[in-house]
């Protein structure tokens, strides 16, 4: 089974993110902030995570440098999910290797569409 | 509702749009038709329908009643493989087959927003080098003026452009106008919107080499879906092929076409060759 990483420092945002890409097909870790995801992928390579951007201790975008660092890092394939809508944060998140980006609020389809398009999913 | 009410709306849906309302869609009438109502004034369906009879409502009450029960829902490369075949087999086969005058007319027989036609606006713009010195009508109509001028000012919610647009194409095509995101002018000068309702024959269109017809059937009944197939047929050089959605089919419904074997989706004239194959 695929594994989720699912970094986060709201629960809430969490447990609905859990199910929804448990339905997925996909085991789900959940971390509350980057730091805490950084530790984690370094015990084991999730496939994919999804990706919150402002957190306490180490915030997305840290995270994600540092996840590229890791040997085998860059075959992750990480999608971010925030607050931050606007083009300059999706190009910082883009630039420094992101592979999709979605924008909060948002629903089991988008994640299943944008799952999809990076052949996370069958 | 009173069943001669429910049949007058079923009979002038169905005249208008072609759309064809069961007996158990009376609340999806009621729950659409409510605002419809306010918005001219009127209490509720009681007051619409004698008015909607009468005609004193007048064509623009007609139309409100119309579009408000037509599902305009789209998204951008919707089901993702049709347009995988387009950039893989049709487009190439296509062009093939026009070498000599390069010049290729698709159209969008139900464009809802403008979602489909600039998904192939947008493969085209990624595919510019092969396309140089070529040109491509894009024609998009749809039944609703709402929602084609929705299409021409090619602005979109946070929440449209998430559904199928992976972000480096919304990075790329599009820019930010306050909530709202906005398809750049190029791309909306590759597609020519306007309203066309699929009950008329074609014919003033044009010819089209490839047509996309999806997800509109499905609302129409038998003879409808026939008459709109075989007005496409008319319209198609014998070459030519069309898409239709993922629950559509030609198949018991007329024989001008024919599934093209191994494009799910793609249909070919049946007395002609397709300029597309599976190679
Ligand atoms: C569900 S949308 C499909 C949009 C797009 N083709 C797609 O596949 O995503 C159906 C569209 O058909 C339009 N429509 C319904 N009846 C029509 C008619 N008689 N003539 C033209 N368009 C019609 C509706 O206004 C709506 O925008």
């Amino acid at each position: 089974m695929k594994t989720c990483l699912v970094v986060d420092d709201s629960r809430v945002i969490r447990t609905v993110a859990r199910k929804i890409i448990e339905e997925l097909g996909f085991e789900v870790i959940e971390a509350e902030d980057g730091k805490v995801a950084l530790e984690k992928s370094e015990e084991r390579l999730p496939d994919g995570v999804l990706l919150d951007w402002n957190m306490p201790n180490m915030d997305g975008l840290e995270y994600l440098r540092a996840l590229r660092q890791l040997p085998g890092g860059d075959k992750v394939s990480v999608v971010f999910c925030t607050t931050e809508n606007d083009m300059r944060h999706i190009q910082e998140a883009l630039a420094a290797g992101a592979d999709e980006y979605i924008m909060k609020p948002f629903d089991a389809e988008i994640v299943k569409t944008k799952f999809e398009m990076l052949g996370l999913t069958a | 509702m009173r069943v001669e009410d429910f049949e007058y709306l079923a009979k002038l849906l169905k005249d208008r749009s072609g759309l064809i309302v069961g007996k158990d869609k009376v609340y999806l009438l009621e729950t659409r038709l409510m605002p419809v109502a306010r918005r001219h004034g009127l209490k509720g369906l009681d007051e619409l329908i004698p008015k909607l009879r009468s005609g004193s409502g007048g064509e623009k009450l007609m139309v409100d009643v119309t579009e408000a029960m037509t599902t305009n829902e789209s998204l951008f490369f919707r089901d993702t493989r049709p347009f995988d075949l387009f950039r893989d087999h049709v487009l190439p086969g296509m062009m093939q087959a026009r070498g000599g005058q390069r010049k290729i007319r698709i159209w969008s027989a139900a464009c809802s927003s403008g979602q489909e036609p600039y998904s192939l606006a947008i493969l085209l713009k990624e595919n510019q080098a092969k396309v140089s010195g070529w040109r491509f009508d894009i024609v998009a109509t749809d039944l609703s003026k709402e929602i084609v001028d929705k299409g021409k000012a090619g602005l979109y919610t946070q929440f449209e452009v998430q559904r199928g647009l992976p972000i480096q194409l919304l990075v790329k095509y599009f820019r930010q106008t306050g909530d709202k995101w906005q398809i750049d002018a190029g791309l909306r000068s590759m597609v020519q919107f306007g309203e066309f309702n699929l009950l008329t024959h074609p014919r003033s269109l044009g010819q089209f080499d490839i047509v996309f017809c999806r997800n509109v059937l499905i609302y129409f009944d038998q003879p409808t879906k026939k008459k709109v197939l075989e007005g496409i047929a008319d319209i198609m050089p014998k070459d030519g092929v069309l898409y239709l959605g993922g629950a559509e089919t030609v198949l018991g419904v007329t024989d001008r076409f024919k599934p093209i074997p191994g494009l799910r989706g793609i249909y070919q004239r049946s007395d002609g060759e397709p300029a597309v194959k599976m190679a």
